[in-house]
């Protein structure tokens, strides 16, 4: 029998892999059997199944594992079998499935977090009134005068500077939608030219984000004869750049950010304005409407499902933004956000907390629940019948 | 239309119109030609003074494309890509359609639930999927084999992810085919997988090629996913480009220019070429809400 079970161990789904495999068996039986007692109930059952539990199993699932795994310690290092026994109890020769051990802690993790919230507090308004000044903009100030107006200790805990850069991405990233509208309403003609202007505008959205770094790394590089580095020492920051400034290196990264987003309202915005009604317009011209009123009484209303699908896209990535920020800056210069902190913690260099890494990304969860709730409600509502 | 056709303005208000439009290009298309100048330049030059500005290569060699492109591990990457971006946009495309057209044409209880799901799961920042994806993966598979490490956990990992996109999409396109024509062959006694092939299928092809785009672009620009569950060499080609950087093309721009343009080839070509089916796929949502 030793023989069966060494080919078992060899060849042999894992334990997860079995489950899984039931559960399809499970549903494939019950779409045949209790299936049946409805109308059409196999084929819907069994063409929804696929999606369903694919989606399911690696996407909804996997929400409820992170919750869960936010209230344990786990550490990568930390290497059990995936059935509960640990390595050392196994027999020679014997093999099992390496997975993390999962100790349960409650919520010392969320502790962890939200640790020195008061101080933080009372940090960020400082900080807030010191660039509402303008302190940090000044080409006026001597070295010494910038120095002071550096941040000074205690600092924010990296939490807390990944949640106010989040929450300042949130805010300017949505620019990008006016600025998409402007641009829509300007390339919204039939002249030839303006016809082959507008892929021009499209094709950053299509540019990977990977590229879209490179592209505003270079841009903002600061060697001799950078592209912008005239405006960089117009404003006091010198060699250092956008990149290389506490505070600002974040904002860098938005406008960065803004390239394929704007590129993305537009098209959205252009599909938007062809199915605008003409004779709304024309009877708004009659009753004496012109200018930025015609615009803002019969042109935006109609605009509304663009601006809304637009406001959806610009908030979720906003909130997942990782790709610029790990290849611009890494985090540094005071650039970190959740998604990237997140990443820090549990694959950076000090890293291996997954743990701690999965209440941060909970809490980004959490921050992004509040939004999806209301898209998803608002979106049902246009699509039922 | 709005705003009004340009040639029935006053002349004044052309030429501002005509200079905007001009100004507005440039700035918008100066990071592009950068990029552009950047990879045709030689390393010394671009390290000169002046030379990381918008100056004439000279000598007009493309340094930066050879140089990356004789590179193996760059290749590599090229080829991963393709293999999971494939199989991918199969997976995720086809059983969205088998589920869209059930979701669309259907009525039965909870059906609006289930396509709230599909949408909702949509909007998750995916890094909170991280950890236990990766957990999965590792304890997924038979015998010693594995998903984690290999291009599968990629593969499935994307294809359930973009489900949701795609369930999103192939609904909304099938709601807005005429019920008639799937009564009409139900009563001829076509059962509902002859109606799904018959019937629906040929009247999709449009909404596939569409859908097939995005996702193939959506997964071809990923850099977290390949950069979370796999290592070593199984990088896609963007986590590859950033590795590089890092690494052994430090601060030499032409070449990672040349990679960038590289990069992003696959898409723009798609783009260029299909830019109608593009534009409808982004903009199905935008119109009907």
């Amino acid at each position: 029998m030793s023989f069966l079970s060494d080919i078992w161990q060899a060849v042999g789904p894992t334990t997860l892999t079995l489950w899984l495999l039931l559960l399809v068996a499970v549903t494939v039986g019950a779409a045949l059997t209790v299936g049946r007692l409805v109308r059409y109930g196999p084929a819907r059952m069994l063409f929804l199944a696929p999606a369903f539990l694919l989606f399911g199993v690696f996407v909804l699932y996997p929400i409820g594992g992170s919750a869960w795994m936010s209230l344990h310690d786990v550490r990568a290092d930390r290497i059990i079998c995936s059935d509960g026994r640990e390595i050392a109890d196994l027999e020679t020769g014997e093999k099992c499935r390496r997975v993390q051990k999962m100790e349960f802690v409650g919520l010392d993790n969320y502790e962890r977090f939200f640790a020195k919230t008061p101080r933080n507090i009372k940090r960020l308004r400082k900080e807030f009134g010191k660039l509402l000044s303008f302190q940090y903009l000044n080409p006026t100030l001597t070295e010494k005068e910038r120095d002071k107006a550096k941040p000074v200790y205690p600092r924010l805990t990296d939490a807390a500077e990944a949640l106010m850069n989040n929450v300042i991405w949130l805010i300017l990233f949505q620019i990008a939608i006016p600025i998409g509208l402007a641009l829509a309403v300007l390339l919204n003609q039939n002249h030839f030219v303006t016809r082959l202007m507008k892929p021009m505008f499209f094709f950053p959205f299509v540019l990977s984000p990977t590229v879209i770094a490179f592209l505003f790394q270079f841009f903002y590089n600061t060697s001799d004869g950078a592209p912008l580095l005239w405006f960089f020492e117009a404003v006091g920051w010198g060699k250092d750049g956008v990149l290389g400034t506490n505070g600002w290196s974040n904002i860098g990264i938005i406008i960065a950010a803004w390239y394929p987003q704007i590129a993305y309202c537009v098209i959205i915005y252009l599909a938007g304005l062809t199915a605008i009604n003409s004779e709304l317009i024309e009877a708004g011209k009659l009753d004496g409407a012109s200018g930025f009123t015609l615009f803002r009484t019969i042109v935006m209303p109609q605009l509304w499902p663009a601006t809304f699908i637009c406001v959806v896209v610009t908030t979720i990535g906003a909130l997942r933004s990782f790709d610029l920020v790990h290849v611009m800056t890494v985090g540094g210069q005071k650039s970190e956000v959740l998604a990237r902190l997140m990443y820090e913690v549990g694959f950076g260099e000090n890293g291996g907390n997954y743990g701690y890494g999965a209440t941060i990304s909970v809490i980004l969860f959490l921050i992004m629940l509040v939004f999806i709730i209301f898209f998803v409600t608002n979106m049902i509502r246009q699509t039922d019948d | 239309m709005y705003p009004s056709p340009e040639h029935t303005w006053r002349p004044g208000a052309r030429v501002f119109y005509w200079s905007c439009v001009a100004s507005v290009t440039l700035v918008w298309l100066t990071p592009i030609f950068l990029l552009i100048l950047t990879a045709l330049k030689s390393n010394r030059q671009i390290n000169s003074e002046q030379g990381a500005k918008f100056t004439i290569p000279e000598p007009f060699l493309p340094e930066g494309f050879m140089t990356i492109l004789s590179n193996g591990a760059f290749w590599t990457s090229l080829m991963y890509s393709f293999m999971v971006v494939l199989p991918v946009v199969c997976i995720a495309v086809g059983f969205a359609t088998l589920a869209g057209y059930v979701l669309a044409k259907h009525k039965f209880l909870g059906r609006t639930w289930i396509f709230a799901i599909f949408v909702a799961g949509n909007f998750v920042p995916f890094q909170v999927l991280t950890f236990p994806v990766l957990r999965m993966m590792q304890d997924l598979g038979f015998g010693e084999w594995s998903p984690y490490n290999s291009l599968w956990s990629l593969i499935i990992f994307h294809g359930a992810f973009q489900t949701g996109f795609c369930v999103f999409f192939m609904r909304n396109f099938i709601a807005a085919l005429p019920t008639e024509l799937i009564e009409a062959a139900r009563m001829e006694g076509a059962n509902e997988l002859q109606v799904f092939t018959r019937i629906i299928l040929p009247l999709l092809r449009p909404a596939l090629a569409a859908l097939g785009l995005l996702i193939f672009t959506f997964v071809w620009n990923d850099f977290y996913w390949s950069l979370v569950l796999t290592q070593g060499d199984l990088m896609l080609v963007p986590t590859q480009l950033v590795n590089l950087a890092r690494g052994q093309w430090q601060n030499q721009w032409n070449v990672m220019a040349g990679g960038s343009i590289i990069v992003a080839l696959p898409p723009l070509v798609f783009f260029f070429f299909l830019q109608r089916q593009f534009v409808a796929g982004l903009t199905l949502g935008a119109q009907k809400g």
